[in-house]
């Protein structure tokens, strides 16, 4: 099971990183970095998952002197826990310059921009 | 063509070197050394049941504190970019269809709702699963139902700058009280721990998540108000 | 329940492949937003598969739900025709 998260992760990343180099279009790349920043907070929890233990919160399900046997790891979910937010800041940003390039240029498509090329 | 044989074979090299990690992996057996001293010392030290709230607020509350400015610049920086392109009171309604009446009731009786889950969501982060940030997103789609419903309205920017800068505010001013009634910055022992699953309980841990709750609500809000109040060009 | 876990797991990962190719093959930007929001979602059940009720209920909230809306709110802005 933990093989398996950890390849479906990989794979978001790869067709993530496959999408956001092959299109031209300035959205659709910013839908692929999406697709990838999935697929590594996956890979960053499926690393702090073990076997037959349950989630860290110390409630009836888990008394407080079996904890350290009972619970997975919590430093990885706080970890996603931010990149998640922040993920969500990245796309935000890149979303409003994508917003002003076709508000001045007239178009989306990354070949058109051409001011900086020799 | 080649543009797509590049990446492809740049895709392929990765996938090896993944596959390689991958096949590689070793599972721990047990807690590592951090991970063990989470697991039994939150309970004694700061009284909170969950302990990814424990590390996010206390533990590594820092970080948070960094993650929550990072987040700040970004929807100041939203703002900025697409100040120029803001339209007239109302622009965004031009072609829009009226909201009829099931949507406009809908949403009324909804967003209160909405508001008071997201609420409950923050103020029982040291409890259950969630926390200032999940309660926070859960806000700002209060204000997406709002907009979905209505696209012509218009959010008061003040009334939002003010929580956040408060809440900003106050989430550093509740740091500094750590540092000069207990261990140091961002500790939440200045406040007693209270009874072990209370809701007033993990001395400042619900007072600090509320506040980042208000302030990523805020945040949120105020990017989804700014990218809808940009002007249509077509 | 040890049959149970690995078999969901199993059908996430393919609903999550499929999706994540969708995003790149389609031609239509709106579909591409709409799998890469299912991605998302597939990925807040797999959280909550792998013991983290937290960063599932991040991921449902904030990685599918508004992330999907920015993206519809610029679409809706910039006209939704394809540019390559």
């Amino acid at each position: 099971m933990i093989t398996l998260s950890l390849a479906v992760g990989f794979a978001l990343v790869l067709a993530g990183l496959y999408g956001a180099l092959t299109n031209r279009n300035i959205l659709r790349m910013i839908v692929s970095f999406t697709v990838a920043d999935t697929g590594v907070n996956i890979v960053l929890v499926a690393v702090g998952w073990m076997r037959g233990r349950t989630a860290p919160i110390l409630d009836d399900a888990v008394p407080i002197a079996e904890a350290a046997q009972r619970i997975i790891d919590p430093l990885p979910q706080a970890l996603v826990l931010t990149a998640i937010v922040i993920g969500l800041g990245v796309t935000a940003l890149m979303l409003a310059y994508a917003y002003r390039l076709y508000s001045t240029a007239g178009t989306l498509d990354v070949s058109k921009f051409t001011e900086l090329k020799w | 063509m080649v543009r797509h044989l590049a990446a492809g074979l740049l895709t392929i090299g990765l996938a090896l070197a993944f596959a390689a990690l991958v096949l590689g992996y070793q599972p721990d057996a047990e807690l590592n050394r951090t991970a063990l001293y989470y697991a039994e010392n939150t309970a004694k030290d700061l009284g909170s049941q969950n302990i990814v709230t424990a590390i996010v607020v206390t533990y590594r509350g820092l970080d948070t504190l960094g993650e929550v400015t990072v987040l700040f610049l970004a929807a100041a920086i939203v703002g900025l970019i697409l100040a120029p392109g803001r339209g007239a009171e109302g622009a965004g309604r031009r072609g829009a269809p009226p909201p009829g009446e099931l949507l406009t009731t809908g949403s009324r009786m909804l967003t209160p709702l909405i508001l008071i889950t997201g609420i409950y969501v923050f103020v029982n982060g040291h409890l259950t699963p969630g926390g200032g940030f999940q309660g926070g997103a859960i806000l700002a789609s209060a204000a997406l139902l709002v907009l979905l419903a209505d696209p012509g309205h218009r959010f008061a920017h003040r009334t939002i700058e003010t929580i956040e800068g408060v809440s900003g505010v106050a989430y550093v001013a509740v740091g500094l009280l750590g540092l000069a009634f207990a261990g140091g910055f961002l500790d939440n022992r200045f406040l007693p721990t209270g009874r072990f699953g209370a809701l007033l309980s993990a001395g400042a841990i619900p007072v600090i998540y509320t506040l980042i709750g208000l302030k990523v609500g805020a945040e949120f809000a105020s990017i989804l108000a700014n990218l809808t109040e940009t002007e249509e060009r077509r | 329940m040890s049959v149970l876990l690995p078999a969901m797991t199993g059908l996430l990962a393919v609903a999550m492949l499929v999706a994540a190719a969708m995003t790149i093959v389609t031609r239509s930007l709106p579909i591409a937003i709409l799998a890469a929001g299912a991605v998302s979602l597939f990925a807040s059940v797999l959280f909550l598969l792998l013991a983290s009720p937290d960063v599932a209920m991040t991921e449902a909230a904030i990685g599918s739900g508004l992330t999907t809306f920015l993206f519809f709110f610029v679409l809706g802005r910039v006209g939704g025709r394809d540019n390559g």
